[in-house]
């Protein structure tokens, strides 16, 4: 497994993912980016759906990008790199590709939760050898915090506000990761900014694999989320914490669950230092929702135990 | 050798003769048998292609576009609502400059639903950036699809090209066609030399980035310039292609006995079969009427249209689409190539054979009579329309 060390010895050589970008202070992206890069030896290509990753990286006519990298529209990363890849695999086919490249796709949630997700699905079923990143911050924040279906229950988001008669967004987010994990390729995995070296290691075991892999990543927005830039690191893992995220992993059928809290925190230690979820803690009505929220991440918790227990050996 | 076929196998034999690297394609009617040709070829083994069987036309384009700016030599089909829901990708497409080739089954737009002809499909990517030419029968969809490869790739165009066959009436119907020997095909398109490919992975290049108000308009600038640069490049390969198949293949239009003609058709895709048998028939008569049938529509060669028609007393352009609210696309093209010109014949717009609606060889002789009286500025005519 790659340690500190070496991700760092490779950041030095080859610097995939260089400055200059215009990401917000604080942006968990760029961490999650440079991780996922340097964890992958071999040559990459990089597939970019539209979002913030892809707006503040490459301004015309300046990239940040010292891998090759294509951005085609907002809903299609997966059918971009799967024509990438399919590209590669017949240029092989007739001898005018030796060399051997990785492909990657990153997205956030909106470009892959809402708008995204037949594409993605579509590659994930074909079979394409990618892995497919994706960059969780649970709502649109490139156009300024608009839900998506990964924005959790009750945050508060431009399009689904708080208001006299609705108190944020009513609905629960969708999982995604096990719509990943449902079309049974070989490896899909939960990870967060916060445990980098885990994160790391996701990305190494899934390149062990041909064929799709999928990692969802929980991706810190100080501005979509209401807290400070210098928190961001600190908020998602408390989102580990709690087990609101937990970071787990899929590999071939086999659940596993690489980090399992000592104490389990209670929601509020995720929900209270966000400003999406202030309106909750300012009323009676607030701390019923936080209980339903609580009793909602502690049955998923509980599913994702004994998924644990029924897959793996022994 | 002469061989009977559809307008489907007569493409899917060209394409399997070009053997591009990448094929994503999406089924839909009445294209869906050049993907199954397809198919089989890669079945078989007949053909080195990656088949990417995308899950819808939105992702058959965005494959090709992944597929093509990675380097490899990329084709698709598509049909009507198909081309819709590739329209986004398309535009980028063009913007990348990525010599994508598509065979485009003409079918009607819903609503209401029909899988029939007409060119509302084309009619939607006509600003899109992309190159159109209109195929008159099998054999033209076959010999355009080969050259569209050509045209596609030079390095002054890089640019998607389509190429439209009427469905049904040319993909269903079978007829006699030439094609060449493979080996023919193969050095007519030769080796394909992408630029700036994704998969050199020791020269890194960024595809498809964010342009701002400082940069875009240049951007687009370019583009047209791409666009400008076809003509002179159709022609050439046209050229070059005739030689080698010994069809006529001249000219950005077919001009179908044009020279002294006093009242002239324009049309583009299979209706020219039947305007040129109705042009016969009044010719036998001694009148003096004739064709112009639309090769290259995009980009809309202006001027050397515009003087094969200077001379006519009155021009007949059939539309099979509407632009709604205004009068149809074909003519507003030709109606602003003649305005700026000394000679100017009126100008009549027919709507025609919409959702596969026949078209008869009578119907075009009633049309190159009774536009005789034809009126300056008139508004829309129809044809074969219930009133």
């Amino acid at each position: 497994m790659p340690s500190i060390k070496v991700l760092a010895k490779r950041e030095e050589e080859r610097v995939r993912f260089t400055g200059g970008h215009s990401l917000c202070a604080g942006c968990a992206e760029p961490m999650i980016v440079r991780t996922v890069l340097n964890a992958i030896e071999e040559p990459v290509v990089v597939a970019n759906a539209t979002g913030c990753l892809e707006v503040a990286t490459t301004r015309y006519p300046t990239t940040v990008w010292n891998v090759p990298w294509i951005h085609s529209a907002f809903e299609n990363a997966a059918a971009t790199i799967a024509g990438v890849e399919a590209a590669y695999k017949a240029l092989r086919k007739i001898g005018k590709m030796e060399k051997r490249i990785r492909f990657v796709a990153f997205a956030g949630d909106g470009g892959t939760y809402d708008i995204g997700l037949q594409s993605l699905s579509g590659a994930l079923e074909r079979g394409h050898d990618f892995l497919y990143v994706v960059l969780n911050n649970e709502a649109y924040m490139n156009t300024g915090v608009q839900r998506s279906s990964a924005t959790p229950r009750w945050a508060s988001a431009t399009t689904s506000p708080v208001g006299k008669a609705i108190p944020g967004k009513p609905q629960d987010r969708k999982d995604l990761t096990e719509i990943a994990a449902a079309h049974h390729v070989a490896y899909v995995a939960q990870a967060s900014v916060s445990h980098l070296i885990d994160l790391a290691n996701k990305v190494e075991r899934a390149m062990k694999y041909e064929g799709p892999k999928v990692i969802n990543v929980l991706s810190t927005c100080p501005l979509g989320w209401r807290v400070p830039w210098d928190k961001s690191v600190e908020i998602a893992k408390l989102a580990v914490e709690t087990c609101y995220w937990p970071l787990y992993e899929v590999e071939q059928g086999r659940y596993r669950i690489t980090y399992k809290p000592r104490k389990k925190l209670p929601i509020e230690e995720w929900l209270k230092p966000q400003g999406r979820f202030r309106h909750l803690f300012k009323s009676e009505k607030g701390k019923e929702l936080i209980a339903e929220l609580q009793t909602a991440v502690d049955r998923h918790w509980e599913e994702l135990l004994m998924k644990e227990r029924c897959t793996q050996e022994g | 050798m002469k061989k009977v076929m559809t307008g489907h196998k007569a493409v899917a034999e060209a394409m399997r003769q070009i053997e591009p690297d990448v094929v994503a394609v999406y089924p839909i009617t009445p294209q869906s048998e050049i993907a199954e040709y397809y198919a089989q070829y890669v079945a078989d083994g007949i053909v080195h292609t990656e088949l990417v069987p995308v899950e819808s036309e939105h992702s058959a384009m965005s494959a090709c576009v992944g597929a093509a700016a990675a380097g490899a030599r990329v084709m698709t089909a598509t049909a009507s609502q198909g081309l819709a829901l590739m329209i986004e990708i398309l535009y980028i497409a063009a913007s990348m400059r990525l010599p994508i080739v598509m065979a485009l089954a003409n079918r009607a737009l819903s609503g209401p639903i029909n899988i029939h002809c007409d060119h509302s499909d084309a009619y939607l990517a006509r600003d899109s950036g992309a190159v159109q030419i209109f195929a008159e029968s099998a054999q033209e969809a076959y010999d355009y699809m080969i050259m569209a490869q050509k045209l596609a790739e030079h390095k002054e165009v890089r640019l998607p090209v389509i190429v439209n066959l009427d469905g049904f009436t040319l993909t269903h119907s079978a007829q006699v066609v030439e094609p060449l020997e493979d080996a023919q095909v193969k050095e007519f398109v030769g080796e394909y030399e992408p630029i700036y490919p994704l998969l050199d992975v020791d020269n890194p290049s960024t595809w498809g980035p964010f342009a701002m108000p400082d940069y875009y308009f240049e951007l687009k600038r370019a583009q047209q310039a791409a666009m400008e640069a076809v003509p002179e490049v159709f022609l050439s390969v046209q050229e070059e292609y005739a030689k080698l198949s010994g069809r006529p293949y001249k000219g950005l239009f077919e001009p179908y006995k044009l020279e002294d003609a006093e009242r002239v058709l324009v049309v583009m895709g299979s209706t020219a079969g039947t305007a040129k048998v109705a042009v016969d028939e009044l010719r036998a008569k001694g009148e003096k009427v004739g064709l112009l049938k639309v090769w290259l529509w995009r980009p809309f060669p202006r001027e050397e249209i515009a003087s094969a028609l200077e001379g006519a007393k009155v021009v007949a352009v059939l539309d099979r689409a509407f632009s709604f609210g205004n009068m149809g696309a074909l003519y507003l093209d030709i109606t602003s190539a003649l305005m700026h010109r000394e000679r100017r014949p009126i100008v009549v717009n027919y709507i025609y054979g919409l959702g596969g609606r026949d078209t008869s060889t009578e119907q075009l002789i009633q049309v190159l009579q009774e536009i005789k009286d034809a009126q300056p500025g008139e508004g829309l005519r129809y044809l074969g329309l219930r009133e």
